[in-house]
């Protein structure tokens, strides 16, 4: 271990810790009476109380606690866990966060929270109380025989506490089985070796027994017995549950490992992952891009040299940079379940404070993508996922006037397409109002009034700075800075946002973002003496412009592609090189989506693999551009913002056909 | 650089202690610049220029595996790009920029030594009889005969660093 501070270990714990806390609680909104969720929030709480005493955090942990007991008593069954109850134990698990992050969180807040808690709990409980009362239940006699691992000492389970809650239960009769204990001489004390008999004489269920092990369950063989006048009800749950009775002679040898072997799996799993910084992998990411740089030098010189041994390692270390890169993308990217989980909170609360009924679906939560891309997607989505829920749903009476059933349906899905990976966000709203953006276009002077606009270029106005159609500010948008800040964000991270919308029935966002921000393959082109990279993944085909191609297309920019009609932007003009054009000039056709263009070059150099160097916010303000790259030789070139100019092209090729 | 340490340095001049200074040439005119943001003096290396640019900040370099701007201080101080000699370097500075520490170079025709500017050889730069916009430089230095020029960074950067007009067609067919 190294010198990492023992709080911030605490806090990425209790930070998984909430995570798993608080999709507990939403799943349980929709299953109340599930046990596995009230046992794994339970759980949740526990282990946070637990270690955040341990760590110092005794605020925090104090309050959890108030939290664990009433939880508990979802846990035993005396309260029902209603969606009110789930309200007030996330709003709780808030107040929980922000000790944790020991920021300014005040006590009146917290027992404020907790008398909420308590209201809650007690009118959540008498619902369910009577029934508790009515079914109280004749004493039954219980065996129950469980041992422990061997290392369970070692890792800090103690046994008597847990025969202490036994005896809790009832009337109890232990008997310690001491045949599995190993000769005098080859004893480690440390080990448990021990098993216990337990003879149990309670009024409580199966349930209780097993709850007392919850926290050890996993690990341990245990076996619960009716004995006697053990109820119907009881033999038959006892035959689901426990695999097979094990003989008397041997309670260790058979494990009755059937309560959660999943969950035992998938704990031996996790303990082959390491958790690193993330800076530690970004420094790594520095390494391995420089290391690109120097190979392709390295490259360079071989090829121009006649020495086969040196051609021979220069091939080698080119397949060992490229292998090593490949590996390098794969450590760094995550599942994007990490950041879909985190909207499911948010859909709870947008649907408790605008009165409508919203349920989130996700689709393709296995699609994976750069760290560092998704946590710099996190704010445009939840931007994109509060409007529609915000303007595009209706509230539940329109639905239903409109024929739709009550509840609105966002669904957030990612897939992956070539380098590029394809978040939508869709729902069943209302859809787009395209009088309402005309009119507040027109009233902000963004288009002249009666100004004719392709549908979506009307659309495209929404992600105008300083737009917004909001009628009236809620609190959850229409400050008018949202989709324009979206939008830069996601071109930020060199992807592209489209809307489509068909009115009455629901909108569609679509997002493209690039796999990883690092490393990219390029093709190298020169125009003027200037050298360019394009991506690769954006390269459709390369033809070349033929001289009547060139000389026709003075007036209107256009070649024709297998009977298609594909703009072309000429870069040298473009970037103003004042040189005479290379006798054969080559197209480079790139896309967008559905979208393409053409970029008339002087001459292709070939395939490069790219590690892109952010420019400086000098140009920043330069839309060509998306970044910069160092070339084998130390040159430097420029990477084109393909989306910018495949817009460029677009909309100078519908200039050009509205003129004519 | 931090904007605190630069305000601990303009007060630094002020006070009457003396600043390590660098000092270089710019069309004759010699410019000083507080030594410890300069990380290096190179000798002309190839430029890539970025069309669309701002003409002040008109290419990029490559300075040991990073992208670094390029920055002609003349095109603030209303002198004429000139070809380069012999002399010319490329002064490496690190300045903050937009909160982020920004690896900068600046031309210079001719580098000379580092030197003491102590404060009772500097004034403010008066408010008539220049040609040069006044809020530009910090102070004027004076040595022997001659002037010395400190520029302030903050300013020109903020004032020129933007593009004034963008090559691409999409902003001309926005309007």
């Amino acid at each position: 271990m190294s010198g990492q501070d023992p709080v911030e270990i605490f806090r990425q714990e209790a930070q998984e810790l909430f995570e798993e806390i608080e999709q507990g609680l939403l799943d349980l909104a929709h299953r109340p009476g599930d046990r596995d969720l009230v046992d794994a929030v339970f759980r949740g709480l526990h282990t946070l109380k637990g270690s955040g005493a341990m760590f110092g955090f005794d605020a925090l942990a104090a309050f959890t606690h108030h939290c664990e007991t009433a939880f508990d008593r979802v846990r035993k069954g005396e309260v029902a866990a209603t969606s009110e109850l789930v309200g007030a134990v996330l709003a709780c698990q808030d107040h929980m966060r922000a000790l944790a992050e020991g920021g300014a969180a005040s006590e009146a807040t917290g027992e404020m929270l907790l008398a909420e808690l308590h209201r809650v709990v007690e009118s959540a409980g008498q619902a369910s109380s009577a029934e508790v009362a009515a079914a109280e239940p004749d004493l039954n006699t219980w065996r129950v025989r469980f041992s422990l691992p061997a290392d369970a000492l070692v890792n800090g389970t103690r046994p008597l506490p847990l025969l202490d809650e036994l005896r809790e239960l009832g009337d109890c009769q232990v008997t310690a089985v001491t045949d599995n204990i190993p000769d005098f001489d080859i004893l480690v004390a440390s080990e448990c070796h021990l098993a216990w008999d337990v003879t149990l004489v309670t009024k409580h269920g199966r349930d209780a027994i097993e709850d007392v092990f919850i926290f050890v369950i996993d690990d341990m063989t245990l076996d619960i017995q009716a004995v006697g006048e053990a109820s119907v009800e009881a033999a038959v749950v006892e035959k689901a549950v426990v695999e097979a009775a094990p003989s008397a002679a041997a309670p260790i040898a058979a494990p009755a490992k059937d309560e959660a072997p999943a969950a035992g799996e998938g704990r031996k799993a996790g303990g082959d992952t390491v958790r690193v910084p993330a800076e530690r992998l970004d420094e790594m990411m520095d390494r391995v891009g420089e290391l690109v740089i120097a190979q392709s030098r390295l490259k360079q010189l071989a090829a121009s040299s006649s020495d086969i041994a040196l051609r021979a390692v220069a091939e080698e270390i080119e397949r060992l940079a490229s292998e090593m890169r490949d590996t390098m993308m794969v450590v760094r990217m995550v599942p994007i379940a990490q950041l879909f989980g985190r909207f499911r909170r948010l859909i709870h609360d947008l649907a408790r404070d605008t009165g409508k009924t919203i349920e989130l679906s996700t689709e393709g939560e296995a699609t994976e993508l750069d760290k560092t891309v998704i946590e710099r997607l996190a704010d445009p989505l939840i931007h994109l996922i509060r409007n529609s829920a915000d303007h595009g749903l209706e509230t539940p009476e329109q639905r239903l006037a409109a024929g739709k059933s009550a509840t609105g349906n966002i669904v957030l899905a990612a897939r992956q397409s070539g380098a590029e990976v394809v978040i939508t966000i869709t729902d069943d709203g209302r859809g787009v109002d395209r009088a309402r953006v005309r009119a507040k276009a027109e009233e902000n002077g963004l288009i002249q009034p009666g100004q004719v606009l392709s549908d979506s270029d009307l659309l495209q106005l929404i992600f105008a700075p300083g737009f917004s159609t909001a009628a009236a500010i809620t609190n959850l948008s229409g400050r008018g800075v949202g989709m324009d800040v979206v939008k830069r964000t996601i071109e930020g991270l060199r992807g592209s946002i489209e809307l489509s919308s068909t009115p009455g029935e629901g909108s569609v966002v679509s997002l493209r973002i690039p796999l990883t921000l690092a490393i990219i393959d390029g093709l190298l082109v020169r125009v003027g003496t200037g050298r360019y990279v394009i991506p690769l993944s954006a390269v459709e085909e390369c033809v070349e412009l033929s001289v009547e191609q060139d000389m026709r297309s003075t007036g209107r920019s256009l070649i024709t592609l297998r009977d298609q009609l594909v703009p072309f932007i000429r870069l040298r003009s473009l970037f103003a090189t004042g040189l005479a054009p290379d006798p054969h000039q080559k197209v480079v056709v790139v896309a967008v989506g559905q979208e393409r263009v053409g970029l008339v070059v002087d001459q292709i150099l070939g395939d490069h693999q790219t590690v892109i160097k952010p420019l400086s916010s000098f140009h920043a303000d330069v839309g060509t551009f998306s970044g910069a790259t160092i070339l084998g030789d130390g040159g430097v070139a420029l990477i084109l913002d393909i989306a910018h100019l495949v817009a460029a092209g677009q909309r100078s090729d519908a200039q050009l056909r509205a003129a004519s | 650089m931090s904007t605190q340490s630069m305000s601990i340095q303009a007060s630094s001049i002020e006070a009457e202690a003396a600043i390590e200074a660098l000092t270089f040439d710019l069309q004759g005119e010699t410019f000083a610049l507080e030594a410890g943001m300069v990380r290096e003096v190179l000798d002309l290396l190839p430029e890539t220029v970025v069309p669309g640019s701002a003409p002040f900040v008109g290419a990029v370099i490559n300075f040991r595996g990073r992208v670094v701007p390029l920055v002609d201080l003349r095109l603030a101080f209303d002198m004429d790009a000139a070809a380069p000699t012999i002399d010319s370097r490329i002064v490496v500075i690190e300045h903050e920029l937009d909160g982020e520490p920004t690896l900068i170079g600046l031309r210079a025709d001719k580098v000379h030594e580092v030197t003491s500017i102590t404060h009772d050889t500097t004034e403010d730069a008066p408010r008539v009889g220049m040609s040069w916009r006044q809020d530009f430089i910090r102070r004027l230095a004076r040595r022997g005969g001659d002037l010395i020029v400190i520029p302030d960074l903050e300013q020109i950067f903020a004032a020129k660093g933007r593009s004034s007009a963008s090559i691409t067609p999409i902003t001309a067919s926005q309007r």
